[in-house]
């Protein structure tokens, strides 16, 4: 009888269902997934190390591209944990914004993971659906900072600047004729909070539409349901945060639990899984999608009514406007300091975290009194997700194995760092 | 965290562990704790069990290279192992701090079998630091190149690195050199005194 071996695959780095540059040796038992050992650190950039020879306002366009498909939400990690070690408040309007960009980010995240995993899984449709709604959203980041993507709009003391009045309008050109633009501009004739309600009053019509697709479909629900179960222990032992521990049927949300910013002052629930397989984890993102629409909106009507400033008036550290800095000595001296040798932060440590829409994302920051930061650490979520892997994949196909890469919503922007 | 619940974590703290903690911290609404190498893992254990405090999840685990703080001479110890816990049920957090206690082999206990979670961020400490952690059953580098030498983020490890890689026609492969470039500071690293930035000094 011959000797019958294990089979070793390599999965990856260029496999288009490992979600950019993930390596992964899988030991198969015929079909059957042995081990699983992720090989990562590809796309190491060392941001920490970097971040420590910057100083604190020029590291914050390299929160974006921690993990580049929500990008705010990681520079509110990083802002607020600056602002924690300086002790200073940020306007109330800033908050509101924060919020509002916080969960626009959580749609965009999880409209491209719906459609990621759809395609991932076989359901090639929802991938085409869901970039027709980033469309709206990544143009909201745009309105505000110019950038599609890494904006860098928060910064330590508020936002870079208040919601502009208008929107960008598409123009008429050879290729588009002005009957041709019409409809895209319908919803930007007025400002950007006008463009967002719009979106907002519409996507859970939208929402409904994936879900036909999706949540009922056969072959949706075989390649998700029992896929990948997490037992809630096993989820706290692997420190899952966020929709995974969520669908594992622990209700944890830090905008709950410990609410930052404004949290406290909107109104939302949230969802939690019963069994902790795919299935249970597309369900909570499904629903935090409904309930981000939902405080999007309740941030719209709030930030309609309250104009106000959107960056705090302490100099050392928001730099003053242009105009204060042109006509006065005092002004032009802190702009002077702050963009040459940058703000200087009281020696301490702090772990700020925020409800990031993968998990929990967290900066661990030790400043000595520098203007640079002594040590940077990232608490990335999908670095912990991930090294769950093993356990999850064990005794199941190795079809499963993209279902469950495509469940845990990784970005190897913030897991290699 | 409230004033009322850094008391009572505080208060817990020094009733379940007594003098194993070496110094308590409480400062920026956080607690902070520093341990002995040497009763690390058991602290841990305790943290995790005891159910008045229940940390159930470790969120964080990194290295600290403390050589050049503040740009001074440093007499203290080098490297630490700083961990992040998190309680479900009673909704607090706690950092741990434990000072490897060499500065040369510098070695923590693994606490991988109180949380698992431990693994790659061990794994991490260790790619990065060179903090070993006895008990780890698998301490390979994690987020560095496969063949790397040295250990990055030490501080006196330098920012270009000592080698880049580039493709040699000549030999038709991808072969490593030494760094051509050089590291360039723009902005110096500068400590002020205590009160530079302080907003009521503002």
């Amino acid at each position: 009888m011959p000797e019958l071996r294990n089979f070793t695959l390599n999965f990856g780095p260029q496999h288009p269902a490992a979600h950019g540059v993930l390596r992964m040796v899988l030991e198969l038992d015929g079909e059957v997934v042995m081990r699983a050992d992720p090989h990562i650190g590809l796309l190491h950039r060392a941001t920490e190390k970097l971040a420590e020879t910057k100083t604190w306002i020029q590291s914050v366009p390299y929160m974006d591209r921690l993990d580049y498909m929500s990008m705010m939400c990681n520079e509110h990690a990083y802002c607020m944990a600056i602002e924690r070690l300086l002790q200073i408040e940020v306007p109330i309007r800033a908050q509101y914004i924060r919020v509002m960009f916080d969960e626009i980010t959580r749609i965009l995240n999880h409209l491209l993971w719906v459609g990621c995993h759809g395609l991932d899984v076989g359901a090639m449709t929802m991938v085409l659906y869901a970039f027709r709604e980033r469309e709206d959203l990544v143009d909201a980041y745009e309105a505000v900072s110019g950038a599609r993507m890494h904006a860098a709009y928060y910064r330590p003391g508020g936002v870079y600047r208040d919601l502009p009045d208008r929107m960008a309008q598409y123009k008429e050109s050879k290729w588009k004729s002005a009957a041709q633009i019409k409809p895209f501009n319908e919803a930007r004739g007025g400002s950007l909070l006008d463009f967002l309600d719009d979106f907002s009053s519409r996507f859970p019509k939208l929402l409904d539409e994936y879900e036909t697709l999706l949540t009922d479909n056969r072959i949706w629900k075989q390649r998700l349901v029992d896929v990948g179960i997490v037992t809630p222990e096993r989820a706290l032992q692997r420190g899952f945060t966020g929709p995974m521990l969520r669908g594992s049927g622990i209700a944890w949300d830090l905008r709950k639990k410990q609410p930052y910013e404004v949290y406290d002052r909107v109104d939302f629930d949230i969802p939690v899984g019963k069994t902790g397989d795919s299935y249970d984890r597309y369900l909570v993102r499904m629903e935090e999608m409904r309930q981000s629409n939902r405080i999007l909106k309740q941030c719209i009507d709030w930030l309609r009514q309250n104009p106000g400033p959107v960056m705090s008036d302490n100099h050392k550290v928001a730099a003053p406007s242009r105009e204060a800095m042109k006509s006065n000595m005092e002004e032009l001296i802190h702009h002077f300091k702050l963009c040459t040798e940058g703000m200087h932060v009281p020696e301490g440590e702090v772990y700020s975290a925020v409800e990031h829409p993968k998990g929990e994302f967290g900066i661990y920051v030790i400043s000595d009194g520098a203007n640079k930061p002594y040590r940077l650490k990232i608490r990335p979520p999908g670095y912990v997700h991930l090294s769950a892997m093993n356990e999850m994949v064990c005794g199941h196909m190795l079809a499963d194995v993209v279902t469950i890469i495509g469940s845990q919503d990784v970005v190897f922007g913030e897991i290699d760092r | 965290m409230s004033s009322a619940t850094l008391e009572a974590l505080s208060h817990t703290l020094q009733e379940h562990l007594g003098d194993r903690v070496k110094s308590l911290k409480v400062a920026l609404g956080e607690v902070t704790v520093e341990v002995d190498a040497a009763d690390y893992l058991a602290v841990m254990q305790t943290l995790r069990d005891e159910p008045a405090l229940s940390f159930e999840e470790l969120i964080d685990l990194c290295g600290v290279d403390y050589s050049t703080y503040a740009n001074a001479p440093r007499a203290g110890r080098r490297f630490a192992a700083v961990s992040h816990l998190i309680s479900i049920t009673r909704n607090w957090r706690l950092r741990v701090r434990c000072f490897a206690p060499d500065d040369d082999f510098p070695s923590v206990p693994s606490v991988t079998g109180v949380w698992n979670v431990a693994d790659w961020f061990e794994r991490e400490a260790f790619d990065l630091f060179g903090i070993v952690f006895p008990g780890h059953l698998d301490l390979r580098r994690i987020l560095t190149d496969y063949g790397f030498i040295g250990h990055p983020f030490r501080k006196d490890f330098p920012i270009s690195g000592y080698v880049e890689m580039r493709y040699d026609p000549d030999q038709q492969r991808v072969i490593y050199q030494p760094v051509t470039i050089e590291p360039r500071e723009v902005t110096p690293r500068i400590v002020r005194e205590a009160t530079y930035g302080n907003v009521e000094n503002a």
